[in-house]
C-alpha cells in the first residue's frame, strides 16, 4: 500500500527542535488521562491537540488558546508509550505560533524582562536593601551585552517585534 | 571542601531571599563552598523555551560556559534552573550537530560550549557529596517528627530521560533527605502532580484550581507543612493560599517551607537568622512543633 504523503504542517513540525516525535502518536490518550490541566478544564486535551496538528489544522492549533494551556509538567511525556515528546512538541508549536505573531501578553512580558535586564524577575531597591540586611552579597548583574548578542544571532529580538506595536 | 559555582537564577535572589539565605547558611555549614558566577543571566526556563527553544539552549549553554571557564561544576537551588541547564548540558554533550549549531551562536559572545562540567541540584550535592550519614551527624536540632508533605516540583524529576535525578514514578531522594533531619515525609494524594504554577499569568483560574488540589491533599493527609524546592511552586502554594481564600472562601493556613529552611533549622540555625517574614502563610506552627 502506498504511504500517504505527510501533510505540510506535520512536516513543518517534525523539522523543528522539539517537534520531531509528533508522528509517533497513535491516539491512545495516556497523555490526556495523566494531564493535571485536562482534569480541571475542557479547554485543554493534549491528545486532541496532537490529532488536530497531525490533521493539518494549522490555524486552529497555532491561533487557538489550547497550546498555551500546557503547564509543562511533563507527565504526558514521561508516560507516553510511543515516546512522543508531548511537552516538547507543544514548545515547538508555541515557537511556531509566536513566529507568526501569536504571542500571549504574559509571554511578551517574559521576553521584555529577558531583553531588558537579562533576568525574568528584576531586583527592586527594597530587595537590594533586604539582601544587605540579611548579609547576602549584592546580586551580580547579568551580562546583558552577551545576552543581546545571542538574541540577535537567533533572531529572538526580531520575533518579538512581529506583534505590531506590542514590543517596547 | 567541595566548591561549586552557585547558579541563583532570577526568582530566588530577587523575590525569595529567604531561600537563598537558608541555602547558603546550610550548605556552608556542611562544608560546601559556593562561588558566585560573574555575569550569569536567566537560565531560559519554560517561558523562554515557549518563545524559542534554540535561543533557550544558547542562553543555557552560555551560562554553562561561565562555569566551564571557572573550572567548577554548577549547583542550582531552583528546580527550573536545574532543568534548563541540565537538559542543555546533556543535549549539547550528546548531540554533535546541535552543539555545533549552538556554538556558532555563542561565538558572537566569545564563548564555546565544551561539555566539561556537570549541573547538580543541591539535593544531589547533599546525597552524594555530604552523604545521608554525615548529614544526620550534623543535625543539631532534630525536627521532632514534623509531618512534611514533600513536594519536589515537576522539573526535578521530569523529563527523567534527560534529568536522571530519581525514579520519576517512585522517587525517594527528597523523602530520605527530609527524614534525615528527624522529620516524617508523609504520603498524600497525587504527591507528584504539578502545582499549576506555569499557568499563572495566562490561565489564573486553572492554575489556582490545580494549586488548591495540592494544598487540600496535603491538608487532608494531616501535614504540618508542605516542603518545596522550586521558587515557583513556593509562590504558587504560599501566595496561592491568599488567592484561594479570596476565590474559594477557604482557609488552610498550610505553611509552605523550602527544604533549605528546614535543613538550616535542623542544623541549629536560629529562626531569627532566617528571613521567615517572606512567608505569606506564617510558619509559627512549624517552629512551635520543632521546639
Amino acid at each position: 500500500m502506498a504511504e500517504e504523503k505527510p501533510l505540510d504542517f506535520t512536516r513543518e513540525i517534525t523539522s523543528r527542535l522539539g517537534g520531531e516525535t509528533i508522528t509517533r502518536c497513535y491516539q491512545c490518550g495516556t497523555c490526556a488521562s495523566t494531564c493535571p490541566v485536562a482534569r480541571i478544564t475542557e479547554r485543554y486535551n493534549p491528545r486532541q491537540l496532537i490529532r488536530l496538528a497531525l490533521l493539518g489544522q494549522r490555524d486552529e492549533v497555532l491561533k487557538g488558546d489550547t497550546i498555551w494551556l500546557c503547564a509543562s509538567c511533563y507527565n504526558c511525556q514521561e508516560r507516553c508509550p510511543q515516546k512522543v515528546e508531548v511537552a516538547d512538541v507543544i514548545y515547538a508549536l508555541r515557537n511556531m505560533a509566536i513566529q507568526e505573531g501569536n504571542i500571549p501578553a504574559i509571554y511578551m512580558e517574559f521576553a521584555s524582562g529577558l531583553m531588558g535586564e537579562g533576568r525574568l524577575a528584576p531586583i527592586s531597591k527594597f530587595l537590594e536593601k533586604k539582601r544587605a540586611e540579611y548579609g547576602l552579597p549584592p546580586l551580580k548583574p547579568a551580562n546583558i551585552e552577551a545576552l543581546r548578542k545571542i538574541l540577535a544571532a537567533t533572531g529572538f529580538d526580531k520575533i518579538m517585534f512581529k506583534k505590531e506595536g506590542a514590543c517596547p | 571542601m567541595t566548591s561549586y559555582a552557585l547558579f541563583l537564577g532570577c526568582t530566588i535572589p530577587a523575590r525569595q531571599p529567604h531561600y537563598e539565605l537558608a541555602a547558603r547558611k546550610a550548605l556552608t555549614k556542611l562544608g560546601i563552598d559556593l562561588v558566585d558566577l560573574e555575569g550569569a543571566t536567566c537560565c531560559a526556563p519554560p517561558p523562554i523555551q515557549s518563545i524559542d527553544l534554540e535561543t533557550s539552549l544558547a542562553i543555557a549553554a552560555y551560562n554553562i560556559c561561565l562555569a566551564e571557564e571557572a573550572d567548577l561544576n554548577i549547583l542550582t537551588l531552583c528546580t527550573g534552573c536545574f532543568e534548563s541547564l541540565t537538559i542543555a548540558n546533556r543535549l549539547l554533550k550528546e548531540k554533535r550537530e546541535l552543539r555545533e549549531k549552538i556554538n556558532k551562536i555563542l561565538s558572537n559572545t566569545g564563548k564555546e560550549f565544551k561539555g566539561t562540567k556537570e549541573v547538580r541540584h543541591y539535593l544531589q550535592v547533599l546525597i552524594n557529596d555530604v552523604g545521608v550519614n554525615r548529614l544526620k551527624q550534623n543535625v543539631a536540632k532534630p525536627l521532632n517528627n514534623l509531618k512534611v508533605a514533600a513536594f519536589s516540583g515537576c522539573h526535578l524529576l521530569r523529563p527523567s530521560e534527560l534529568l536522571r535525578f530519581d525514579d520519576p514514578e517512585r522517587p525517594c531522594i527528597f523523602d530520605t533527605l527530609i527524614e534525615a533531619l528527624g522529620a516524617k515525609s508523609i504520603p498524600y494524594k497525587n504527591k507528584l502532580r504539578c502545582c499549576g504554577g506555569l499557568l499563572r499569568g495566562y490561565a489564573d483560574d486553572v492554575a489556582l484550581a490545580i494549586a488548591r488540589d495540592k494544598i487540600v491533599n496535603a491538608y487532608n493527609a494531616g501535614a504540618d507543612c508542605i516542603s518545596t524546592l522550586c521558587p515557583f511552586c513556593f509562590l504558587t502554594l504560599d501566595l496561592g493560599q491568599m488567592l484561594i481564600k479570596a476565590t474559594y472562601k477557604e482557609e488552610y493556613n498550610m505553611p509552605i517551607i523550602h527544604y533549605a529552611e528546614l535543613l538550616s533549622l535542623s542544623l541549629g540555625v536560629e529562626p531569627k537568622e532566617l528571613a521567615l517574614d517572606f512567608h505569606k502563610i506564617k510558619v509559627d506552627k512549624v517552629l512551635e512543633k520543632i521546639g
